[in-house]
Formats: structure tokens, C-alpha cells, sequence
């Protein structure tokens, strides 16, 4: 065992449980809510106590926007932990908590952390607040003004890579496509209806290149796991999925300061992730990529190993990505057709990956999975995390 | 007519920046140890840390690293500019900056399209930099 560095946590913890909310338009519930019924969901499947639970991590919430949102969550729970924090690094928040989650575990200041991530994104705002919220990750001083927006921002990046390797936009809406035919086989996805590439290109164009059919959705929706050590994990009710590998890496937070627009943190994360894991691309049987936009998982395939850089385009295009493809992606439905609702949009890749190594899915189950990654991302491709689940320590 | 658009924010960082604008000068932090030069200014260098920077007038000329044509506004203020181009600027002198490319020909802009600095009027008397395009 490698002594030194994140790499002692390699095989250390485990998820023993994952749990979603009722997902979609759930008008009669909280953010709070609906994060207090994914974590029941996650707790009752892993056949754990509320008394065993003694850390908490959270994200942020744009519609409930507490201060020491962790704290509320705890009290809303009726949680006294020893560890507890909100970690804000966007999209790439939870993958960052199961790091962090971890490491609490590894160095004994708890044994169990319950990380939860969700907002009512969907019925918790009016759609004008929704987009005027988002708007504001804009920088302030120097984006604003221009009336940037976060799917404008993909879309220069998107221009870029269309620009440099000839990635056209029937490959990102095949993203979308493909995304959308997972969704239909995952039950509990806000978004099922079969789309084909037609509809993508003639939905409503947001920010060239981009249409409406190239950006996530709006969810209400929350999202839970429960980590704990993988010694106390074998014995519990369900197959642990173990946490093999796991790196992140921090670029800049505004476009405007990003080192390039087609090279991004993405690459170190998952370096430091294989390298943790002993493992490699080839190694990996499932990727749950964050797909904020149909750019996006393009840009990770790539700079994740998956494929060369400008083959993120094709892969998709010769379905490599699809079920029964070389590497299925996104086997949930993804955030551009299962659910997207703030943090809890990258948690569901954790969930769904964990679901994948436990096995007996029935038509998304992906055969004989083993290995298993997931690549957060958080604000313009600023914030990465990737994390390497297997299903034996390896 | 286009309605005008609210005023940049002005913070203690940015307020030789903004004064500049209003007198139609473009300025770039940069930094007298090391020499180089960065866009957001701040207090000190990213680079190597020193907090001996000056300003310095850009040339105004610069070449669109990337750009996208917004069909939709996420802020009411712009509903009335849309379509419009949000663009990524290489300033001759290095840093990159964001801005709107504005003109009639607007529109066609391409990746690599040279472009040069003009001011835009805003609420309060504000001027802020954007670009046009300086193609043949």
C-alpha cells in the first residue's frame, strides 16, 4: 500500500449506499426535503442507523440559499456530527466531498459521512430567476457587462473545439441523443422521451452552437451517499463500491482567465485518479461524465484518456458511447436528461456508478462492470474531480 | 432604439480601469518585476506575486479567440441586444478579455477575425470597452 500522499486512501472507504429524491417537478417538496428523502433512501438501503451517521458534507443551494448550509441540513436532520462542512466548488462539489469524505474517514474523525447534495431548482424559482441565478457565476466586474452566460460560455469553448478539430454540431447533438436514450431506461429520470438528432437541431437556439437541446435540464431533485470505512463495509446489506482512485485540479473560475479553451484541470484530475487507482483508461468499464452541456462530455472522454484529443466527437458519432458501446456514458440519463438540480446534477454520476458495480440493472445495467469512473466539473470547466469506484479493492 | 445598459461595477481594483474608460483608454495591469502583463486587474502579479504593477495603455488591437452569437438573454437588460456576440479578445499585448463584437457586420464574425477597441456608452456616464471587427 502506497504510503504517502492521497494515494493512502486508495481501497480505504467505500459507498454503501446511494439514494435520489422523487425527481422532476416535485412542488410540494423543499430542497431541504428532497435531500432529506434521498439521504432515507441512501441510509435504508445500506441498513445503517441515523445514529451511525457522524459526519455531513452538502454543496450550495440556489433557491435556498442558507449561510453553513451543512449546519441547516444537519439541524433539518436532527444530526450532531463531529465533521460537517458545505463545500462550494460548483459542479465539481461532490466528487470533491467523497474526497474529502474520505480522508475524514482514513484519519479517523468519522467513520460514517452522509454527503448530499439537491435544490427545487424547478419549482422552487421562477425560470427567470433560474437563469438570472446562474447568470450571476459570470465574472461580475468583467463578464456581466457583457451579457455572457453560462451556456454563451460553453458555446465559445464548444466554437473552439469545433473550430480546432472540425467536431460538428451533429456530434454534440448526438450526445444529447444518446444521453437522452439512457434516460429512458433509468425509471426515476425527469426526462425519457426519445429525442433524435432533427429535434435537437431544430430546438431553440440559446448560444450558438448551442440549442436548448444541447444544455441540461432544470430539476427539482436531491441526491445522497454514505460513506464509510471499507472494513465497516463489508458487512453491510448491499456490495460496496470502493473508492480505488480519486484527483482533483483547479484552473481559474471565469472564462476569461481560463489558460485555454480547449485544454483543461480535467487531465490532472484523472491522472491523479489512475495513478491513485493503479489503473487506466482502458481499465474503466462505465464513465458517469458531467454533461452540463453536449460539449462537455466530449472535452472529458478526451482529456480523461478515453480517446485523442478531437476523437471525443466520433466516439460519440460511432456510438462507443452508447449502451452495449465500447464505454458506456452517462448510463443514467445524465444531467441532460435524467436530472440537474445544482450540486446534486455530478452527485447522481456517483450514484448511478455505484448502481452500475452492484449490478442487475436489467437493460442499463452495463455486463460485468467492475470499474467504474466519474469526472465532476464546476463553473466553465474551472473545477475538476475525478473518482475511480471498482467493485473489489483492487 | 437600444435601451442603455447598466453601469460596470467598480471596486478598488478596477478603478483606474474604469476611469480610463471613460476616457476611451483601453489599460492592462502589468508588472514591473517580471514584465508580464495580465487582464482583471488585481493587486498583484499572478504570475510571480510581486505587487509592483503598473498600467499600461493597450493598443487596442487584438484577434477573437472565440465567440458565440446569443440567441437567448439570461439577464432581462440584454433581451433587447439579442442576437449579439459575446467574444473572447487576444489584446496584441497578451491577456485575453471578454467583450461584445459590435458593428453591422457583427454577426459574421469568425474565430481569428482581427478586431479593434471602441467604447460603449452605459448608465451613469460609463463607458466600457468592446470591439469591431477589422476584416478586409
Amino acid at each position: 500500500m502506497p504510503t504517502t500522499g492521497v494515494e493512502t486512501l486508495r481501497n480505504r472507504v467505500a459507498i454503501v449506499g446511494v439514494g435520489e429524491s422523487d425527481i422532476g417537478k416535485v412542488p410540494h417538496m423543499t430542497g431541504l426535503g428532497l435531500n432529506a428523502q434521498a439521504a432515507k433512501r441512501a441510509l435504508d438501503e445500506a441498513g445503517l442507523k441515523v445514529s451511525d451517521i457522524d459526519g455531513l458534507l452538502t454543496a450550495y443551494s440556489f433557491t435556498e440559499p442558507y449561510f453553513m448550509l451543512g449546519t441547516v441540513l444537519c439541524e433539518y436532520l436532527g444530526l450532531q456530527p463531529r465533521f460537517n462542512a458545505s463545500m462550494v466548488v460548483g459542479g465539481a462539489s461532490p466528487a470533491v466531498m467523497l474526497k474529502h469524505a474520505a480522508e475524514a474517514i482514513a484519519t479517523g474523525q468519522c467513520n460514517t459521512v452522509l454527503v448530499c447534495a439537491g435544490e427545487n431548482r424547478a419549482t422552487g424559482q421562477t425560470r427567470d430567476q433560474a437563469v438570472a441565478a446562474l447568470a450571476a457565476v459570470g465574472h461580475p466586474y468583467f463578464e456581466r457587462p457583457y451579457g455572457a452566460s453560462i451556456p454563451g460560455c460553453y458555446a465559445m469553448i464548444a466554437r473552439r473545439h469545433m473550430n480546432r478539430f472540425g467536431t460538428t454540431p451533429e456530434q454534440l447533438a448526438t450526445v444529447a441523443v444518446t444521453t437522452r436514450a439512457h434516460a429512458g431506461l433509468h425509471p426515476n429520470a425527469h426526462m425519457r422521451k426519445p429525442i433524435t438528432l432533427a429535434d435537437v437541431q431544430s430546438s431553440k437556439p440559446i448560444a450558438d452552437p448551442l440549442r436548448m437541446l444541447d444544455c441540461c435540464i432544470i430539476s427539482d431533485a436531491g441526491g445522497a451517499f454514505i460513506v464509510t470505512s471499507a472494513e465497516r463495509a463489508k458487512d453491510l446489506r448491499l456490495k460496496p463500491a470502493y473508492l480505488a482512485g480519486i484527483g482533483e485540479f483547479h484552473t481559474h473560475e471565469h472564462i476569461l482567465c481560463a489558460p485555454s479553451l480547449s485544454e483543461f484541470g480535467g487531465r490532472e484530475s484523472g491522472q491523479a485518479a489512475y495513478r491513485m487507482a493503479g489503473l487506466g483508461p482502458s481499465d474503466v468499464d462505465v464513465a458517469e461524465l458531467y454533461d452540463c452541456f453536449t460539449i462537455v462530455p466530449i472535452i472529458e472522454l478526451e482529456e480523461l484518456g478515453f480517446c485523442s484529443p478531437g476523437e471525443g466527437g466520433p466516439f460519440y458519432e460511432k456510438g462507443a458511447a452508447s449502451m452495449g458501446g465500447k464505454l458506456p456514458v452517462n448510463t443514467h440519463g445524465g444531467m441532460l436528461s435524467h436530472a440537474h438540480a445544482g450540486a446534486a446534477g455530478g452527485l447522481f454520476g456517483i450514484v448511478e456508478a455505484v448502481r452500475q458495480l452492484r449490478g442487475g440493472l436489467g437493460p442499463r445495467q452495463v455486463e460485468g462492470a467492475e470499474v467504474a469512473l466519474v469526472h465532476n466539473e464546476g463553473s466553465i470547466m474551472s473545477s475538476h474531480c475525478t473518482a475511480i469506484l471498482t467493485s473489489q479493492p483492487r | 432604439m437600444t435601451q442603455e445598459l447598466p453601469a460596470p461595477i467598480v471596486n478598488a481594483d478596477s478603478q483606474e480601469f474604469w476611469a480610463a474608460a471613460r476616457n476611451d483608454r483601453l489599460l492592462i495591469r502589468k508588472c514591473r518585476a517580471c514584465g508580464k502583463t495580465h487582464f482583471m486587474p488585481r493587486h498583484l502579479c499572478p504570475a510571480c506575486w510581486s505587487a509592483d504593477l503598473e498600467w499600461v495603455q493597450s493598443s487596442g488591437r487584438g484577434t477573437v479567440h472565440s465567440f458565440t452569437i446569443i440567441r437567448r438573454a439570461s439577464v432581462p437588460e440584454f433581451a433587447a441586444r439579442v442576437p449579439y456576440v459575446v467574444a473572447l479578445i487576444d489584446l496584441e499585448e497578451g491577456p485575453r478579455m471578454m467583450a461584445n463584437i459590435l458593428g453591422e457586420d457583427a454577426l459574421k464574425t469568425e474565430i481569428g477575425d482581427p478586431v479593434e477597441v471602441c467604447f460603449e456608452a452605459r448608465a451613469e456616464g460609463a463607458r466600457i470597452p468592446q470591439f469591431v471587427r477589422k476584416v478586409k
